[in-house]
């Protein structure tokens, strides 16, 4: 039950985190300049989104369950598991980002969904 | 941007989450097996885990993996959909099945094989649709 919790965790709290992220980097806008100064002026204005704090703060909790789950569970078991959040992941890349997830993205998702399932089921 | 330039950066910052991703991750598994199973029942329980935690220096080898693939997925994000990225860096469960087989000595039964093989799978039929389907601002 506890380890069902912690899979709960990373999963809700590491894809809402990574939606509010990519809904900050976008307002960030594309990064073109790779040198060093430049990338500290892109990572200093994304930590003027509030999107990215409250990004940050969700995938830091994922982050802390993740850690918990892997002190019980063999990490070849625990990562893949992770994977279940595609479909979230897609869904909000959906209709919280507002992207065009086509046919063939959805195909995609959905093989990578019975790929975790069988991941789970070859548990020893 | 042109296409072939966008697609190049994109792939390129892809490989490093792919490598860095699976890495952090393992190691983490690594150490927190140490550590052994987190006993969280009270405050000071929680406390004496997060300073094993703290100590590890696998456990900080493992964060620095995922600060790169963090700053990799980050960047990556600024033009590149989230529901072209996250399923594209699903090649790192591949990885992370041959690196905990590898490197942490963990049974990966033919079925969870089968199971990374058809993630792959998908992977590629992702990569297949274009990276952006927003207008950037």
């Amino acid at each position: 039950m506890r380890e069902v919790i912690f899979y709960l965790l990373i999963i809700g709290a590491g894809t809402g985190g990574e939606l509010c992220i990519s809904r900050a980097m976008k307002v960030v806008g594309e990064v073109k300049d790779f040198r060093p100064t430049a990338l500290i002026g892109v990572f200093g204005r994304a930590l003027r989104v509030p999107w990215m704090w409250v990004g940050v703060s969700m995938m830091g909790t994922a982050f802390f369950a993740l850690l918990a789950v892997l002190s019980m569970e063999n990490v070849s078991l625990v990562v893949p598991v992770t994977a279940l959040s595609y479909a979230g992941g897609a869904l909000g890349g959906k209709f919280f980002l507002g992207e065009q997830v086509t046919r063939r993205r959805w195909a995609g998702v959905l093989l990578v969904c019975v790929g975790v399932a069988l991941v789970i089921v070859g548990r020893r | 941007m042109k296409s072939s330039s966008l697609h190049f950066k994109t792939y390129l910052l892809i490989l490093l989450m792919v490598i860095f991703g699976p890495l952090g991750n393992v190691l983490l598994g690594k150490g927190m097996k140490r550590i052994g199973a987190a006993s969280l029942g009270t405050p000071a329980e929680v406390l004496d885990v997060l300073s094993r935690v703290l100590t590890s220096g696998t456990i900080w080898l493992g964060i620095g993996s995922l600060i790169t693939f963090f700053v990799a997925y980050t960047l990556v994000l600024s033009w590149a959909d989230y529901s072209y990225v996250q399923p594209a860096s699903a090649v790192a469960y591949g990885m992370v099945a041959l690196l905990a087989h590898f490197m942490l000595r963990e049974v990966v039964t033919p079925m969870r094989w089968l199971g990374v093989l058809i993630i792959c799978l998908g992977v590629l039929v992702v990569g297949q649709t274009p990276p952006r389907t927003t207008e950037s601002s």
